[in-house]
């Protein structure tokens, strides 16, 4: 599964990392982790507030800093 | 009676019954200056913040973009201007909302009008200006500041400015988040939730600047005498609204702490006017948010934008000086 973090890379996109890893890790889904930090392709998505996270390509949160509790039903929804 | 009674009630009687001081004296006032403003403060902060976070679970950047796309006329400054009074902002989410505005239609100056409102009027500042100066200086910092940001917007879209948006952008193919049911609507529990969850967040970052700043503005009621403020920036001096947005201008995020000091100043003889200016420079017109917004304007439209604004805020504090002597 492939887990996307977007966001230009202030301090809440590395919580929402953090917390993405600690979800997933807890689902004991093996991922891939990618940071999206170019404008572009964050805008590609559609997404206008940071951060956000996205699953196999599929934008699940936008603006917050989502709690690895939230996190995980994402997750294995996908 | 002012429903902040029982903060006062409760700041007297620590002055005089638990330190056993006159409410008059130096240590005295400042002891209650401090007692009545932090509590009073910190509600305010609370309830404001969390009916914020609950309305803004209906207004999402993405939602509010579908509203403002193809509103070219000053209608739709006004309403951009009015739907960044509720919005949440953080200059991190700058570009990438200022992109998508565009990209999906709304005019540069409806987006500028946005942009101008959304981190001027914030939850912070209002709950603080609230707090300190009460509630009509805060309907009329909402209503300049409303102001400001449909002329701005206006402004910028009469002068045409689009070619100095930096080019790249309009090479970007933007997405839009498809709304194909997979989310669906929010019950009223969740936006309390939601609500009360960024209410604590906010809270969780500001407190601190509170207290610290209270807590300078109580030395200051306590113990500088009121004549050295008059003389250096009362209404007879004619650069200190000018100087209280310069000043303004590094001191961003801190308006938790810096709003405090000016209330103990306005006690002392600061005119209200040069406060509200000072406190928009603080949120509106703040260097890391230039810096960022660099990334997506042309020297000359970031120039454009930063001239409109200081004048603007400059405008708003002798206009409200004259008013009001």
């Amino acid at each position: 599964m492939k887990i996307q973090i977007l966001g230009t890379g202030c301090a809440k996109c590395k919580q929402l990392t953090e917390n993405a890893e600690a979800a997933a890790r807890e689902a004991g889904i093996s991922y891939e982790l990618e940071k999206v930090t170019d404008i572009a392709e964050i805008v590609k998505f559609g997404v206008m507030s940071t951060p956000a996270l996205a699953v196999d390509g599929k934008v699940k949160l936008v603006g917050k800093v989502a709690t690895p509790a939230e996190i995980k039903p994402l997750l294995v929804q996908a | 009676m002012s429903p902040f009674a029982i903060f006062d009630w409760f700041a007297r009687w620590l002055v005089t019954s638990v330190f056993g001081l006159d409410v008059e004296s130096h240590l005295g006032a400042s002891i209650h200056f401090f007692f009545y403003d932090v509590p009073k403060v910190m509600s305010l902060l609370l309830v404001i913040s969390f009916a914020v976070g609950v309305l803004q679970t209906w207004l999402q950047p993405e939602h509010v973009k579908r509203w403002l796309g193809g509103r070219k006329t000053i209608f739709g400054n006004i309403l951009a201007a009015c739907v960044g009074i509720v919005t949440p902002f953080c200059s991190c989410s700058a570009v990438p909302l200022f992109i998508g505005f565009l990209k999906g239609g709304v005019p540069l100056g409806v987006t500028f009008s946005y942009l101008i409102s959304a981190p001027m009027v914030n939850e912070v500042a209002v709950a603080l200006l609230w707090g300190l100066f009460g509630f009509k200086v805060t309907a009329i910092y909402v209503g300049f500041g409303v102001a400001l940001a449909v002329l701005g917007g206006f402004v910028i879209s009469l002068l045409r400015l689009e070619k100095w948006v930096e080019p790249f952008i309009w090479q970007i193919q933007a997405g839009n988040l498809e709304d194909d049911g997979s989310q669906p609507q929010m019950a009223l529990e969740e936006r309390i939730r939601l609500g009360w969850a960024s209410s604590r967040e906010i809270f969780a970052s500001v407190w601190p600047y509170i207290v610290v700043g209270i807590g300078v503005g109580a030395g200051i009621h306590g113990y500088v005498p009121a004549e050295l403020i008059v003389r250096w920036a009362g209404p007879q001096n004619p650069f200190a609204v000018p100087i209280a947005v310069i000043l303004g201008v590094p001191l961003y995020a801190n308006v938790a702490g810096v709003l405090p000091i000016t209330e103990a100043l306005v006690g002392k003889g600061l005119p209200l006017g040069t406060v509200l200016s000072f406190t928009m420079a603080v949120t509106a017109l703040s260097l890391p948010e230039m810096v960022i917004l660099r990334k997506v304007l042309r020297p000359q439209l970031l120039a454009v934008f930063i001239a409109i604004m200081t004048a603007g805020i400059i405008g708003v504090g002798y206009l409200f000086n004259t008013l009001m002597t």
